[in-house]
């Protein structure tokens, strides 16, 4: 019990130390405040970029996957040639792969046909909207929810008719009233029946995912040609068969790729998992990066201390000699001086903390995801400090706590 | 039992290549409520007596028995444990903290002694107003004067009800009036069952005292009993009004 009171006295003591010298104490907090904001704002940031990617990523649905042509995070020496090269998937292959993927719970095909300008007859659009062919299943393998309306039959595909869903803020621009089914919109000079809505998928990096309009895959086939280049996409009924629909699929891809045994497959496999595993690859050099320099702060701000704490115990030599006469052991002595420490320390830690998570939220708004309190980070930050003050605190304490009581009673 | 026992005690410093012989075997009783002085020009070893007496030193040789306990063999934690306890320090220059207010000064022995807050506040508001400062609480020693200051210390050195209060020129940095309370207090104190021991080299402050010790050259000189003790009576009696059994205890 005395000892814990003795503890909650000596961070008092260590408090008003701190006050007394509020300058000397700020530009020593300052330096470890640099550290742990760096390494914070960077870790929250990359976190933010992170869980919006994890809520949001390709819009793919549980366990699918996607073959497509080209991978979907990439790095700066990505061989373009090699992918320009390789053959585009047709609507051929996409049959084929729904024969052979007999473990597969759905298979569906998409192939984006243009970019351009869309109009209702109350609004028309900036001409930055993305038209879409989707097969039937597109909606399962794709995680999208129809709010009103219906999605695609297969009728719709096969006939080729001109109907339409629409993303949640094209609908909204050009339909700003009432319900857009059953409406009319017309998409780079062709007319299309709105037969359904999408509900809102949100943004991702900034980007809004629901300013599309998708047509059924045949209907987009006929209208632009059949060398339309597709995206096949495989769900698997379960996390359990995931694997196993993956190889067979894959296996079909090959063959009908003609893809020696040995070699590589000419073609790429998306999913979630796997976008999100390539983006932690991407940003483990940034983190590396934040870690180096709030490390190189961290120990510079660290010296920082020792270096203040050693003109304290200098300076109130005579104290730690009326401390000890009056009763003080040389732990008492000990404990003050690195509790002074750690209290700097600390200081400059949580503000670190609170500084560095609000500048990596920033990003937020650039990408306009919710923010993120890095709960982990926070803690090994202030636990970082704590290290800091024990470390750098430990020689100083201990050299005030070995002063000879009389000579520090006479010290001037 | 002698409050204090000490037989043959010597301790000598070595500077360099020479070795300072400061004390060369003193022997020595103190008995519970004396008021003695201890005398001696610079160099002759009083410091340093002092200084083994108040436990802040060890000695080379020698026996050193402060309430029958051999003080000479004990380690720097049990030291710093008797000085708490046993031991009130009285200094020439005072030696507050100067960035706490005189009841924390006050405050201070009893934080190492271990005592909950509350208790520790109201022993030091007791204390303080025995030695007449009780509106002075809140004030830091730069806004006491000298005796006021002195008070405070005199008070942080009573405030563990100590064995002995030790006394390094307590009058030192004191102009003769407010020296001549600050001895008032002394009396006060001594009469009320305390055992003080004086350091000075001043002969009017060791009038005041019952026994007189002249130290030179790291010996006893002589151990006199002070037959025409000097008084001061007014002043400590306007300065202790008020006390309380606290002192005895």
């Amino acid at each position: 019990m005395s000892r814990f009171r003795e503890m909650i006295e000596m961070i008092r003591m260590a408090l008003n130390a701190v006050r007394t010298h509020v300058l000397r104490s700020s530009l020593t907090i300052l330096g470890i405040f640099i550290g742990v904001f760096s390494i914070i704002a960077v870790m929250t940031g990359i976190r933010v970029l992170q869980s919006n990617l994890e809520s949001a990523m390709s819009g793919l649905g549980a366990n699918t996957f996607q073959f497509q042509r080209s991978p979907a995070i990439h790095f700066d020496d990505i061989d373009w040639e090699k992918i320009l090269r390789r053959r585009r998937f047709f609507a051929a292959n996409m049959k084929r792969i729904q024969e052979k993927s007999t473990l597969a719970q759905a298979v569906s095909a998409t192939a984006s046909f243009g970019v351009g300008e869309a109009s209702s007859k109350f609004a028309r659009t900036n001409p930055n909207i993305t038209g879409v062919g989707v097969t039937p299943d597109g909606f399962i393998t794709q995680n999208w929810t129809v709010l009103d309306g219906r999605g695609f039959s297969e009728a719709d595909d096969t006939s080729g008719r001109r109907v339409c869903v629409l993303g949640a803020d094209l609908a909204e621009k050009l339909f700003p009233l009432g319900s857009p089914v059953g409406q009319s919109v017309k998409f780079c000079g062709i007319s299309y029946n709105v037969i359904g809505l999408l509900a809102r998928r949100g943004s991702l990096f900034g980007q809004s995912r629901d300013n599309f309009l998708a047509i059924p895959l045949g209907t987009a086939l006929r209208l632009y040609g059949q060398s339309l280049s597709l995206s096949i996409q495989v769900q698997a009924p379960g996390r359990d068969t995931y694997q196993d629909v993956l190889e067979q699929a894959r296996g079909a891809m090959r063959t009908m790729r003609r893809v020696e045994p040995g070699i590589e497959d000419d073609f790429e496999i998306v999913s979630n998992e796997s976008s999100v595993g390539q983006f932690r690859d991407l940003t483990s050099a940034i983190r590396l990066g934040a870690a180096v320099i709030s490390s190189i702060a961290l120990l510079a701000a660290g010296i920082g201390i020792m270096n203040i704490m050693l003109v304290s115990v200098t300076e109130r030599t005579r104290e730690i000699g009326i401390r000890r006469a009056i009763g003080a052991r040389k732990r008492s002595v000990m404990i003050q001086f690195v509790a002074e420490a750690i209290l700097l320390s600390e200081i400059g830690g949580v503000l670190g903390v609170i500084a560095g998570i609000a500048f990596g939220n920033l990003i937020c708004f650039l990408v306009q995801a919710p923010p993120v309190i890095p709960f982990d980070w926070a803690a090994i930050g202030l636990g970082i400090c704590s290290a800091v003050g024990i470390i750098f605190g430990t020689y100083p304490a201990w050299k005030a706590a070995n002063l000879d009581p009389i000579d520090s009673l006479r010290y001037e | 039992m002698s409050l204090i026992r000490i037989e043959n005690l010597a301790r000598h410093y070595v500077m360099g290549t020479e070795t300072v012989h400061a004390l060369r075997g003193v022997s020595l009783s103190i008995e519970r409520g004396e008021y003695l002085a201890i005398m001696g020009p610079s160099g002759s070893g009083k410091s340093t007596l002092m200084n083994l007496l108040g436990c802040l030193d060890t000695p080379n040789e020698g026996v050193y028995e402060l309430n029958g306990e051999n003080v000479a063999r004990m380690t720097d934690n049990e030291l710093a444990d008797i000085r708490n306890r046993e031991i009130g320090f009285v200094f020439q220059s005072f030696n507050l903290l100067a960035r706490s207010d005189a009841l924390h000064n006050v405050e201070l022995p009893l934080i190492y002694a271990g005592l909950p807050p509350k208790e520790r506040r109201e022993r030091a508001r007791a204390t303080l107003a025995n030695v007449g400062l009780g509106d002075r609480m809140h004030h830091r020693p730069n806004e006491l004067s000298g005796g006021q200051r002195q008070r405070v210390a005199i008070a942080r050195a009573l405030v563990n009800s100590p064995s002995i209060i030790l006394a390094d020129e307590p009058t030192g940095n004191l102009d003769s009036k407010t020296g001549v309370e600050i001895l008032g207090l002394f009396e006060e104190l001594s009469r009320r069952g305390n055992t003080i021991i004086v350091v000075t080299h001043e002969e009017e402050v060791a009038l005041h005292s019952r026994r007189v010790i002249r130290i030179r050259d790291g010996l006893i000189a002589a151990d006199e009993i002070n037959r025409e003790q000097r008084a001061v009576v007014g002043g400590a009696a306007v300065a202790l009004s008020g006390i309380t059994p606290l002192f005895i205890a």
